[in-house]
C-alpha cells in the first residue's frame, strides 16, 4: 500500500499562529492520547481511577499551558515517547510535591468508558515496563481507530453513504462484541437493501476506514519517518 | 459507538489491513495466514468459480527488497513445475498499490501440526521423503529454498506434500553444490543483499546463519532438510549451540562426526530407541562443513530410503550383525513364518526316520 506523499502533522500545528488550527490541533491530540496517558498513570503509577483521571487532565492542562507539546522536536525521536517522557516527569513531580490536581484545567473533559470490565482487570495486571509499553501502544492504536471511526461517520453523515457506515458499524464494530456477528442476509433484511449491496457496503467503508486511518496517523505524528514507522508498529508487516 | 472494544479494534486492524480487490476477478474471503513478508488470503475468483489463495505484500511494507522479493518469489515458483511446490495462477498490482500473486490454495495440515498429533516413525520418514522430492526438482533446477522447516510444509487430506514459502528462496544458476554458489553472485540483485540473514535460526545452516551468502548452496537446504529430520526424530528442533552439553548430555562429540555436528545433541540422547544408521544420517545432514553433509536433497533422500529398505546407509558403517537384527525385527513375522516351516520340516524328517 502505498504511503500519502504530503504530511499534514497536527502534532507540529500545537505551535501555529492561526487560532483555529492550534486548537483543532490540541484537540485531536489530546483524543488521540488520553487514554493512553490514563492507562500509563494507573498502569506506572498504581493509583485509583479517579487519582488517574486528575493526574491525566491535570498533564494535559500543563501541557498546553506551558507549551510542552510546541516545544517537541521530531528530530529527536517519536512523539510518543516524548509525550511519555513528559508525563513521567509531570506526574512524579506532582507526587513529590504532594499535590492533586483540580480536574479540568480549560479541557475538555473526556469520560472513561466504564462498559469494559476486562479493560479494568487489565490495568490491575499490567506487571512490568513491557506490559505498560505494550498497553500504551494498544490505547494509541484504539484512540486512532477511534478518531478514523468518528471521522468516517462524519463523512458519511448527510450523504447516501449513511448506510454504508451504519451496516459497518453493525458488522465490524458492535457485531465483533456480539455473541455471534450478524449475517449479511440478516443485515440486508434489517436495512432493506440486497445482500450484494451489504457486501459493496462493506467493502467501500473498509476501504474509507483504511485512508481514514492513514490521514489520521499523519495527524498524529511528526514526521514522515514517525509515520511510516507507527503504520508498520499499528499493522505488523515489517520487512524480514 | 465511541472508543472500540479489544475484539472491535483487533477486528478493524484486520479490515484496514484487507487487499482492495475492486475491479479484480477475485473476492476476499478472508485470511489464511501472515508472514514476513506479506499476508496470504483466500479468496474467490469469479472468473473460474473457485478459491484461490492471494498472497499481498504487507500494508506497509512495500519498499522495493519487499516487492521485489514477492515478484521473484512468484517468478521461481512458476518455473517450477512439481506437484510438491504450490502452482502460481497470476501475479499483479491491486488497485492499492500492493503487488499481489495468485496461487493454488492448499488445505490441510502443517507439518508440524500433523507430527504433534503422533505418527509411526516410518510414516514421518516417508514424509520427509516427500518433503525431500521438490527440493531435490528445485535443486536440479539451480534454485535453493533457504527457509524449510516445519511450518512452511503442508501435507494435504491424501498425503500430497507441498513445501511452502519460496519468499526467500535464491536462483543459483543450474548446477548444484559448490558450482551453484560460485554462480549466484548477481543472479538475483535484489533477492538478499550480501551478507543478510535470511531464514529460520533453529533451522538455519551455520554457513547462512553467519552470513556467508556466497557458501550458501544446496547444502544449505540439507541442513534445514536435516534439521527437520532431527525434528521428525525427536519433537524438537536442533538449535545449534543452545544445548550445553553436561554429564547427563552426550553430545555427537564422542562419534566419528565429532568435529562436523558438535553442539547439537545426538538424537539417541533424546530417545536412545531411535536406531543408530538414522542417527547417523540426520547427523550428516547436519554437520557443520557443507563439504560433510549430502550434496544434494537427492542424496538425503536416498539414503534415508535406504534405511526404510533395510539396506546399509551411506552414513553409517554398520556391521553385518547390525543390519540382520535390523531386517529381522522388521521382517519378524515372515521369519517366524520362516522358522517355523523349518522346525516342522525337521520334525518330520525326524519322524520318518524313526
Amino acid at each position: 500500500m502505498a504511503f500519502p506523499e504530503t504530511h499534514r502533522s497536527l502534532v507540529l500545528a500545537v505551535r501555529s499562529a492561526d487560532a483555529a488550527e492550534r486548537e483543532r490541533a490540541l484537540e485531536t491530540v489530546v483524543a488521540a492520547y488520553w487514554r493512553p496517558v490514563y492507562r500509563h498513570v494507573r498502569g506506572r503509577f498504581r493509583v485509583s481511577a479517579e487519582e488517574a483521571e486528575d493526574l491525566a487532565q491535570g498533564f494535559f492542562a500543563a501541557a498546553l499551558e506551558k507549551g510542552w507539546l510546541a516545544r517537541y522536536e521530531p528530530a529527536r525521536g517519536r512523539f510518543r515517547s516524548y509525550l511519555l517522557a513528559c508525563l513521567q516527569a509531570f506526574v512524579a513531580n506532582q507526587r513529590r510535591d504532594g499535590r492533586r490536581l483540580k480536574r479540568g484545567g480549560g479541557l475538555t473533559h473526556v469520560p472513561l468508558e466504564t462498559r469494559d470490565a476486562d479493560g479494568e482487570t487489565r490495568e490491575l495486571q499490567l506487571a512490568d515496563k513491557s506490559d505498560l509499553e505494550a498497553d500504551f501502544q494498544r490505547e494509541w492504536a484504539r484512540g486512532l481507530f477511534a478518531l478514523a471511526v468518528r471521522a468516517l461517520r462524519e463523512r458519511c453523515r448527510g450523504t447516501s453513504r449513511e448506510v454504508a457506515f451504519a451496516l459497518f458499524e453493525r458488522y465490524d464494530l458492535e457485531g465483533q462484541d456480539a455473541a455471534e456477528p450478524p449475517r449479511y442476509a440478516d443485515l440486508a433484511e434489517e436495512f432493506g437493501v440486497p445482500v450484494t449491496q451489504v457486501t459493496n457496503h462493506l467493502h467501500w467503508a473498509r476501504r474509507e476506514l483504511r485512508k481514514a486511518v492513514l490521514e489520521t496517523l499523519r495527524e498524529i505524528t511528526a514526521s514522515e519517518e514517525e509515520y511510516r514507522a507507527e503504520a508498520r508498529a499499528l499493522f505488523g508487516g515489517e520487512p524480514r | 459507538m465511541n472508543t472500540p472494544s479489544d475484539r472491535a479494534l483487533d477486528r478493524l486492524r484486520d479490515v484496514a489491513q484487507w487487499p482492495d480487490l475492486s475491479g479484480t476477478r477475485y473476492e476476499l474471503v478472508g485470511e489464511v495466514a501472515r508472514g514476513g513478508m506479506g499476508v496470504v488470503y483466500r479468496a474467490r475468483d469469479r472468473e473460474l468459480e473457485r478459491d484461490v489463495a492471494l498472497k499481498v505484500i504487507g500494508a506497509f511494507a512495500a519498499d522495493e527488497d519487499t516487492v521485489a522479493r514477492l515478484r521473484r518469489e512468484a517468478r521461481i515458483l512458476a518455473r517450477l513445475e512439481h506437484p510438491g511446490i504450490v502452482p502460481v495462477h497470476d501475479v499483479g498490482v491491486l488497485p492499492d498499490g500492493r503487488v499481489y500473486y495468485a496461487m493454488k490454495l492448499v488445505s490441510g495440515k502443517r507439518l508440524d501440526e500433523l507430527l504433534a498429533e503422533g505418527l509411526p516413525l516410518r510414516e514421518r520418514l516417508r514424509l520427509l521423503l516427500r518433503v525431500c522430492e521438490p527440493v531435490a526438482f528445485a535443486h536440479a533446477h539451480g534454485v535453493i529454498h533457504r527457509d524449510l522447516k516445519p511450518e512452511n510444509v503442508m501435507v494435504g487430506p491424501f498425503g500430497e506434500v507441498l513445501v511452502m514459502d519460496w519468499g526467500v528462496a535464491k536462483h543459483v544458476g543450474e548446477a548444484r553444490g559448490p558450482l551453484a554458489a560460485s554462480a549466484s553472485a548477481g543472479a538475483a540483485p535484489h533477492a538478499t543483499a550480501h551478507g543478510t540473514i535470511v531464514g529460520t535460526p533453529a533451522y538455519m545452516a551455520p554457513e547462512q546463519a553467519r552470513g556467508e551468502v556466497e557458501r550458501v548452496d544446496a547444502r544449505s537446504d540439507v541442513y534445514a532438510l536435516g534439521a527437520i529430520l532431527y525434528f521428525m526424530l525427536t519433537g524438537r528442533a536442533p538449535g545449534r549451540g543452545a544445548a550445553s552439553p553436561d554429564a547427563t548430555t552426550r553430545t555427537w562429540a564422542a562419534s566419528r562426526h565429532a568435529p562436523a555436528a558438535a553442539g547439537i545433541v545426538a538424537p539417541r540422547e533424546l530417545d536412545p530407541d531411535l536406531p543408530r544408521p538414522l542417527e547417523a544420517i540426520c547427523l550428516e545432514a547436519l554437520a557443520l562443513e557443507p563439504e560433510r553433509r549430502y550434496p544434494g536433497a537427492a542424496e538425503l533422500a536416498a539414503d534415508v530410503s535406504r534405511f526404510l529398505e533395510g539396506e546399509r546407509v551411506l552414513a553409517f558403517p554398520e556391521s553385518l550383525l547390525g543390519r540382520a537384527r535390523r531386517f529381522a525385527s522388521r521382517h519378524r513375522t515372515l521369519l517366524l513364518v520362516l522358522l517355523a516351516y523349518v522346525v516342522m520340516r525337521v520334525v518330520l524328517l525326524l519322524v520318518a526316520r524313526v
